[in-house]
């Protein structure tokens, strides 16, 4: 039964990779989306019914918080997704920087290739067994390479291929580790039940501590790749600024979570071996260090797409030093990661539409948003506000938890670092949004590569005042409003306001799951 | 028994040189594709504690994924990039020889030093496994084909097994098909990728797929 | 027969006998191309004619010059003298004298070229510094390879270290040979011999001394020896200008460096039974194979492209410098036993 949410979305891939109507496959698309939506609320509501598949799948607090983000997520992002398919398919765009033609990856391999996304992130969070749960990780990176690589051009080929590449050496250091972990147990006590989180944080007093140590620096190091820790976060920006909005929407907000709950089972497994304190030194010292490389590249940034991606890296970094802090810090990161998801989701969503309607990714190119894209300028502005962590928005709470948990600790250091980061991201982007926000284009600075649609017949998207203005460059043309489609406003609706609701009041079934995942991390 | 084991792990490193040291690709694909059969025979040696079925199934997949699954993908990918010799690499051969041999001296050093929960491995069994591991680190660091590259993964992971052979006592069968399956899917996305490449920059060369940077505003 | 008589027998056999290799390989060579090829005596012919004209000195040569051919040769004949290839212990054995052998050699080499340069020629030139510039790679290969069999064997003297692959007249059955040889003068320079990867280091070296062979005696795939294209000649052109005695002296020379490396390589791959008579056809036999091995490699394979020069001979350095490490880690006082565990 704990199989359906993991296998739907693998038959409904290969469904998808067949059929040939395209209105027919976004419908499934959305289905199978909503369905699984369905199946993880009803995990929530009534997890004695779908029952453990023996040593490797089961469902315990973590598993299913992640879960239930991922699955949250992605019936956002299909939503988006059936109106950006829509306007997308089968045209050939000119890129906006370099003016090429190019096309893009058949719908129904990106169809499928998102299902089969979505089939992976279910095995990964519901997997029991460090082995098995490697081999999902690893399949997760596969399947999203064709995601990534969209736009059929040389920039994202390159992102492609770098992710391709540094996710899997990491993957592969992560199974190195995953190897040091099992050479951790005793002799003669294996068997299929040798890796399991549950029988590994029971024997966690025989297991062999060197071994654990090491294992844990290998899997931190080739699953924080996967993470975006840095110093091993090279391929996220490349990748997230020239994915699809949608992909990079899924990237930061679900697959970042998957490798994070990997590392979340084997702090667990070396809190209960007395190792406690050492792996979460590790994880506070790879998380500021991730904080401090985002905040360096943030300021300055031109792109908006790489500001979020670095943006993530920082957050990734803010739930490592949670983790890292341990006690209320525990409860912080987990309940970032829900916020984090829900925002930087909606954010990338949003980047989509601006995307879609400036034709640019650079933030100099991008001015005036509240007046041309009234409604994306207004959830832009919520959503960078909430990124922030600024009241009353959800991730305010989780990094003020994580906060105290830094100055309950006593160590000085980690609670300026962090503050610091805090601030200098919060200065950088907030320049940015003003920009972005508010003002026109200077007159004189002409729109450079305004996206040109050479195909035909495009419902949606945002056609802009085009004609004597472009020649001129002139502000004020450039500043009538465009047309927002309703699908790609659906989903950052939702988002931010989910985030907004959870900065105000935590629902029950949401906390109590909460404190369920937290027991499970042990000391 | 034991001599002929021995034998096997030497031979298994001197694949690794091989790899470092060949500047044809096609050579390059012989040494990964070697180094994998031999990874496949290993277990049937060393005489690991499981029904022989289990063993047999073990070393016909691994055989037929990494003894011809791998290098008919990756003939594939040469073809289609009709890439016969590789650029001067970003460490020359020779150089790469060299560091090879220092690594190996460091694999013997730490291999035989580290204290196996394992009773009966071979001696040579982690040191060569070590061994083979950084010399997939390298090749992917040092090289700038992206055929080579993806070679070097594959050494990186045949290492990786290796390790896994030492350490762990029995890594469960669904395990170890889902380990084969990904790195098989890995080669495949990789050849795919690498046509692409291919097709989209008239090279394979990946230190000049720097295009993508932080540019100020 | 006394051991004094053995050595002179087979220092006398080894000067006599060492054209009759360079004729085994021309004659493979002309074989493979079809041809009849010369007789096996050539060399002996080319020197006997080569005695009987005088030699021609431009005026731009010095006493280098003259002296090259004349040392390089001494050098050889000592090799010759230091190698004991039938097994029989030799009239100039001593522990140690490994290192000897090498560094002759290399005194040979140092005198080609250094009489190469004398001629102030650019042609020679050139053949002198490609001639350093590869044997600075092959030498290390040599040595490194060296050391890694004095390490199993346990000894540092050439008779210790090249006493055979396997002892068929040993006590108990015929067993691998290892620590220092029984015959005389030999001792053992590190307590006790053997490694638990003798076999592997052993073959390693092999492979590692037959490419140095093929390098230091100028055979393909380093060096072409028939060809006189400016392109494409090492040792050719370093001998370019001598001629009549001194021209005499280097081809016997050249002849004498392949049966002493050949002879390094039978010595360590050859089986020892107990009887003299017996070692000395099994040596013989052996040299002829593995002159008609170089005969083949040359038949079958080109010449490598200069720049590739150095990553063969490198790969044969890496190939020692395995054996090497293998036989440190393995050794006696190495961190490994051939049993289980593996704990130090």
């Amino acid at each position: 039964m704990i199989l359906l949410p993991v296998l739907l979305p693998a038959a409904a891939a290969v469904i998808a990779f067949f059929i040939q109507a395209h209105g027919a496959r976004r419908f499934l698309l959305a289905a199978t989306a909503a369905a699984h939506s369905l199946l993880v609320a009803w995990m929530w509501v009534d997890p004695a019914r779908f029952l453990a598949l023996g040593d490797w799948m089961a469902m315990d607090g973590l598993g299913r918080l992640f879960l239930g983000i991922t699955s949250a997520l992605f019936l956002a992002v299909s939503l988006y997704a059936v109106g950006f398919l829509r306007r997308e398919s089968g045209s050939t765009a000119a890129d906006s920087e370099e003016g090429f033609l190019f096309s893009n990856t058949p719908e129904a391999l990106f169809t499928a290739c998102l299902l089969g996304f979505l089939s992976t992130m279910t095995l990964v969070t519901v997997s029991t067994h460090f082995g098995l749960m490697w081999v999902a990780i690893e399949a997760t990176t596969l399947v999203s390479a064709p995601l990534i690589h969209y736009h059929r051009h040389h920039r994202s080929l390159e992102a492609t291929w770098k992710y391709i590449l540094l996710c899997s050496v990491g993957i592969a250091v992560a199974l190195l580790g995953t190897y040091f972990i099992a050479a951790a147990v005793p002799r003669g006590s294996g068997g299929v039940s040798s890796l399991t989180f549950g029988r590994l944080v029971q024997r966690a007093s025989e297991l062999d501590a060197r071994w654990l140590k090491a294992g844990f620096l290998l899997l931190v190091v080739g699953y924080g790749t996967k993470m975006g820790l840095a110093p091993l976060h090279a391929w996220l920006p490349d990748a997230h600024s020239e994915a699809p909005a949608l992909v990079s929407a899924l990237l930061s907000g679900a697959l970042l979570n998957c490798a994070f709950l990997a590392i979340l089972r084997i702090v667990a497994v070396l809190g209960s071996a007395g190792l406690g304190e050492f792996s979460r030194q590790t994880l506070l010292v790879f998380g500021l260090a991730s904080m401090a490389v985002a905040a360096g590249l943030i300021i300055g940034q031109g792109d908006y797409k790489r500001m979020l991606a670095y943006s993530s890296v920082e957050h990734m970094g803010i739930l490592a030093v949670g983790i890292g802090l341990g006690g209320t810090g525990d409860w912080g990161a987990l309940f970032h990661a829900v916020n984090h998801s829900l925002t930087k989701a909606a954010l990338f969503l949003l980047a989509g539409n601006l995307l879609a309607v400036y034709g640019s990714k650079r933030i100099s190119d991008v001015g005036g948003a509240l007046r041309r894209v009234p409604v994306t300028g207004v959830l832009w502005i919520a959503g960078f506000f909430a990124i922030l962590g600024a009241p009353p928005f959800g991730a305010f709470s989780s990094e003020l938890a994580i906060l105290r948990a830094a100055v309950s600790s006593g160590s000085w250091v980690v609670v300026v670092l962090y503050s610091l980061f805090l601030a200098a991201v919060f200065a950088g982007m907030i320049a940015v949004l003003v920009r972005m926000a508010q003002g026109g284009r200077a007159p004189g600075s002409p729109a450079r590569g305004q996206a040109v649609r050479a195909g035909a017949g495009h419902a949606a998207g945002g056609a802009p005042g085009f004609g004597p203005a472009e020649s001129h460059g002139l502000a004020v043309a450039v500043l009538a409003p465009a047309r927002e489609p309703v699908l790609g406003l659906i989903s950052p609706i939702v988002l931010l306001a989910g985030t907004l609701a959870l900065g105000l009041f935590v629902p029950g079934f949401l906390a109590s799951s909460l404190e369920q995942a937290i027991r499970l991390l042990g000391v | 028994m034991t001599v002929w084991i021995e034998g096997f792990l030497v031979v298994f490193m001197i694949t690794s040189l091989w790899l470092l040291g060949s500047a044809r690709l096609l050579s390059c694909i012989a040494a990964v594709s070697v180094q994998g059969v031999l990874l496949a025979a290993l277990p049937l040696l060393i005489g690991i504690d499981a029904p022989p079925w289990r063993l047999f199934l073990q070393a016909g997949v691994s055989l037929g994924l990494k003894g011809i699954a791998f290098p008919l993908l990756l003939l594939r990918a040469v073809r289609s990039v009709d890439a016969r010799r590789e650029m001067e690499p970003l460490v020359g051969y020779s150089l790469s020889l060299i560091v090879g041999v220092a690594l190996l001296a460091g694999s013997l050093a730490a291999g035989t030093r580290l204290s196996l929960p394992a009773q009966g491995m071979p001696a040579l069994l982690v040191p060569s496994a070590m061994f083979t591991t950084l010399t997939g680190l390298f090749v992917i660091v040092g090289r700038r084909s992206a055929i080579v590259q993806a070679l070097g993964y594959l050494a990186m992971e045949n290492g990786i097994a290796a390790f896994g052979l030492a350490l762990a006592e029995q890594e469960p069968l669904l395990v170890e098909m889902g380990t084969l399956l990904d790195a098989f899917m890995a080669v495949f996305v990789m050849g795919i990728t690498i046509f692409h490449i291919n097709r989209e920059f008239d090279h394979i060369e990946t230190d000049r797929l720097s295009s993508l940077k932080d540019a100020p505003e | 027969m006394s051991e004094t008589l053995r050595a002179v027998i087979q220092l006398l056999a080894a000067l006599l006998l060492a054209p009759v290799l360079l004729g085994i390989v021309n004659r493979v060579k002309a074989v493979f191309a079809g041809r009849r090829g010369s007789p096996l005596l050539q060399a002996w012919y080319d020197v006997a004619k080569l005695l009987g004209k005088s030699a021609v000195y431009s005026r731009t040569t010095g006493w280098v010059f003259k002296a090259g051919p004349v040392v390089g040769l001494s050098a050889m004949i000592l090799c010759v003298a230091l190698l004991p290839w039938t097994g029989a212990p030799t009239l100039l054995a001593f522990d140690g004298d490994l290192v000897l052998l090498v560094g002759l050699l290399a005194l040979a080499r140092f005198v080609t070229i250094a009489a190469a340069l004398d001629t102030g020629s650019a042609f020679e030139g050139m053949g002198a510094s490609r001639e350093a510039w590869f044997s600075s790679l092959g030498e290390p290969a040599l040595l490194v390879g060296l050391a890694s069999l004095a390490r199993i064997r346990g000894s540092l003297s050439i008779a210790g270290v090249f006493a055979g692959s396997v002892d068929l007249a040993a006590p108990g059955g015929a067993r691998f040979v290892s620590g220092p040889a029984a015959f005389g003068g030999a001792g053992a320079v590190f307590g006790g011999a053997s490694s638990a990867f003798s076999g592997a280091v052993m073959i390693l070296a092999a492979v590692a001394l037959f490419i140095v062979f093929l390098a230091e005696n100028a055979r393909i795939p380093v060096d072409d020896p028939a060809t006189h294209l400016e392109l494409t000649m090492i040792h050719e052109v370093m001998v370019l200008d001598h001629g009549g005695v001194d021209l005499a002296y280097i081809q016997y020379g050249a002849s004498l460096k392949l049966w002493v490396l050949g002879g390094l390589v039978v010595s360590l791959l050859a089986p020892r039974t107990g009887s003299w008579y017996l070692d000395v056809a099994v040596s013989l036999a052996g040299l002829a194979v593995v002159a008609a091995a170089t005969g083949v490699v040359e038949s079958i394979m080109a010449r490598l492209r200069l720049v590739r020069v150095p990553q063969l001979l490198v790969a044969a350095l890496a190939m020692s410098a395995l054996g090497l490490c293998l036989a440190l880690v393995g050794g006696p006082g190495g961190q490994l036993a051939l049993t289980a565990g593996g704990t130090p």
